[in-house]
């Protein structure tokens, strides 16, 4: 660059004019992130063994296999509710919504919960597509009220509970209220509660100038790698957790009635198994009372690591730690309540 | 959030067909199968062929991209999509086996019923399969008859034997084992994680999993010979 020819212009500029200008786009002193990436691929590609050599301890290596079984199994379920939410996001007008959702809020709620019931899937595929909900401009005690009921009372959800407790066919009625009951309960409690500042609406970059195809997949590659970075995220806390917590914890707390609720409520956060699953788990932990497996069920698809992480990276940090704690609360609530009377 | 060191959106593109050309190739391999169960495998190919389709479509647009619309806005947590990336591709780790197995109780549960098994011959059982009966059918339909059941060996603290198969409902998440102990005619030099078939007769002693007193019934073992990890590491 100091060799080259000046022109006139560049000539009479005062001598300090390279210090304090911006660097323009392409300059070689900025890092390319292609060039970057590029690097640590081959450099992980020549180092490989080594890397095996420091991974091959049986805790770490089934760690490590928890970690990459918690994202291939829950990718699939992120893109479906990623191509929804695009879909959402790109070609539903808002006018649908404002026609489909009651007007007032608090009527909205309990239509916006029902609702989750059409959304086949787990609760990776429910938060990108209630932050579109937001940005469409449905009421956003509305469209939390479907990001947690949606994962929890779909009917693939609802059928593999029946399956797991075949001889208990109550624990599919208790499941379905119970979880419509706390996620109303959230929806209303935010409607009376919630600051408008606490939740982040969804930012994005704008797509107005540009056609239906660049908006779509523009939408698609932004919200696949930005909810794939924090499921990354929450599935290296679930792993470690499941490695750190000894099961013998949780035979000791099966006896006592109050304690059981809360430890298999904890248990749920930890593991973020998918809600498509977690029947069977729940099934399998016979120590623990109906009402404890209930807490399990319904805490579940609305609070884990897994789901904190996505919100967080959805709708804010700020939103996020208020939001989990208060659903967790609810949903033990309303488990303990509805067990009592339902089982 | 966007920073110099943010993947821009060629990058972006570059991670996510990695991810999916690796998400496509356990999919039609048998490694998806140390990870998930094997009804997830066209979901899993579906969704790495839209990743593929996303970063194509995302170069095709960023090559027609009008000059001055700058990418902005673009997450720096995309950044740790690689990791699952590396994992997967490079070291890519094994189905869980007797690590996981010795930290965890059996899981064993009572079945809806039991129906008839062959008449002839040696009966070819899961882990899983030979334990609920053992248990919870007293072994009736097992008493007098060869039974061949293929799983790992894990041991416990004490160094007993057990022939173990993890059981899956969705992923190694959620992978809890099936244990029975094994009695009997053993090779001389047990390994963990070492795939044996077992071939033996029933036997009505019972033990109690340390981890959480779960039902853990016998075999008398009168041959077991080492065989290959089977495809699917896991049972159903």
């Amino acid at each position: 660059m100091a060799t080259r020819t000046r022109t006139p212009r560049e000539a009479a500029a005062p001598p300090d004019h390279h210090a304090g200008r911006e660097v323009p786009p392409g300059d070689s002193r900025r890092l390319d992130p292609a060039l970057l990436f590029t690097l640590v691929l081959l450099t992980a590609v020549m180092f490989q063994d080594p890397v095996r050599g420091a991974l091959a301890s049986p805790a770490a290596q089934s760690w490590m296999t928890v970690f990459v079984a918690v994202v291939v199994q829950a990718l699939p379920f992120l893109v479906l509710g990623v191509l929804l939410s695009a879909a959402i996001a790109v070609f539903v007008p808002p006018s649908f919504f404002v026609r489909a959702l009651p007007r007032r809020p608090a009527l909205a709620v309990p239509v916006a919960g029902a609702a989750g019931a059409v959304l086949p899937g787990c609760e990776c595929a429910s938060v990108p597509v209630a932050g579109a909900l937001v940005r469409r401009g449905v009421a956003p005690a509305a469209a939390l009220a479907f990001l947690l009921s949606a994962p929890a009372v779909n009917p693939v959800v609802l059928t593999a509970t029946a399956v797991a407790f075949p001889d208990r066919p109550g624990m599919v009625l208790a499941r379905f209220v119970a979880s419509l009951l706390t996620a109303c309960a959230m929806g209303w409690l935010w409607q009376c509660l919630g600051r408008a500042d606490r939740l982040r609406p969804p930012s994005r970059p704008s797509y107005g100038a540009r056609g239906g195809g660049a908006a779509f997949w523009g939408s698609v590659r932004h919200d696949v790698t930005h909810a794939g970075g924090f499921l990354v995220v929450g599935a290296t806390a679930a792993a470690t957790l499941k490695a750190l917590v000894p099961a013998r914890w949780l035979s000791a707390a099966a006896d006592h009635p109050v304690l059981s609720v809360l430890v298999l409520a904890a248990l749920a956060v930890v593991l973020s198994i998918c809600s498509e699953a977690d029947a069977f788990v729940a099934a399998s932990l016979t120590q623990f009372s109906p009402t404890a497996r209930l807490a399990f069920l319904v805490v579940g698809p609305m609070v884990d690591l897994k789901l904190f992480a996505l919100q967080a990276g959805t709708f804010g940090r700020a939103f996020a730690l208020r939001f989990a704690p208060a659903t967790l609360a609810l949903a033990v609530l309303f488990s303990a309540l509805t067990g009592a009377v339902l089982l | 959030m966007t920073s110099a060191l943010s993947p821009n959106r060629q990058t972006q593109a570059a991670l996510l067909f990695l991810l999916g050309a690796a998400v496509v190739h356990a999919g039609l391999t048998d490694l998806h199968l140390r990870y998930v169960k094997a009804g997830l495998r066209p979901l899993l190919l579906l969704s790495g062929a839209v990743l593929i389709v996303t970063a194509a479509a995302t170069l095709l647009y960023e090559w027609r991209r009008p000059p001055g619309d700058d990418g902005h806005g673009e997450p720096r947590v995309a950044w740790l999509l690689a990791l699952p990336l590396f994992a997967l591709i490079l070291v890519a780790p094994p189905a869980l086996g007797s690590y996981s197995a010795t930290h965890t109780g059996t899981a064993l549960q009572e079945p809806f019923g039991f129906p008839d098994l062959p008449a002839n011959g040696p009966l070819r059982l899961g882990v899983g399969e030979y334990a609920a009966r053992a248990v919870y059918d007293e072994g009736r339909h097992l008493r007098g008859r060869t039974v061949v059941i293929t799983g790992f060996v894990a041991l416990d603290r004490a160094g007993a034997p057990y022939l173990v198969r993890m059981t899956l409902n969705c992923c190694a998440a959620d992978a809890q084992p099936i244990k029975i102990a094994l009695s009997g005619a053993m090779p001389p030099v047990l390994r963990p994680d070492t795939w044996l078939e077992v071939t033996g007769t029933y036997s009505p002693r019972r033990t109690k999993d340390p981890v959480n007193d779960g039902p853990v019934p016998y075999v008398e073992v009168t041959h077991a010979r080492p065989v290959p990890a089977p495809p699917d590491p896991y049972e159903g």
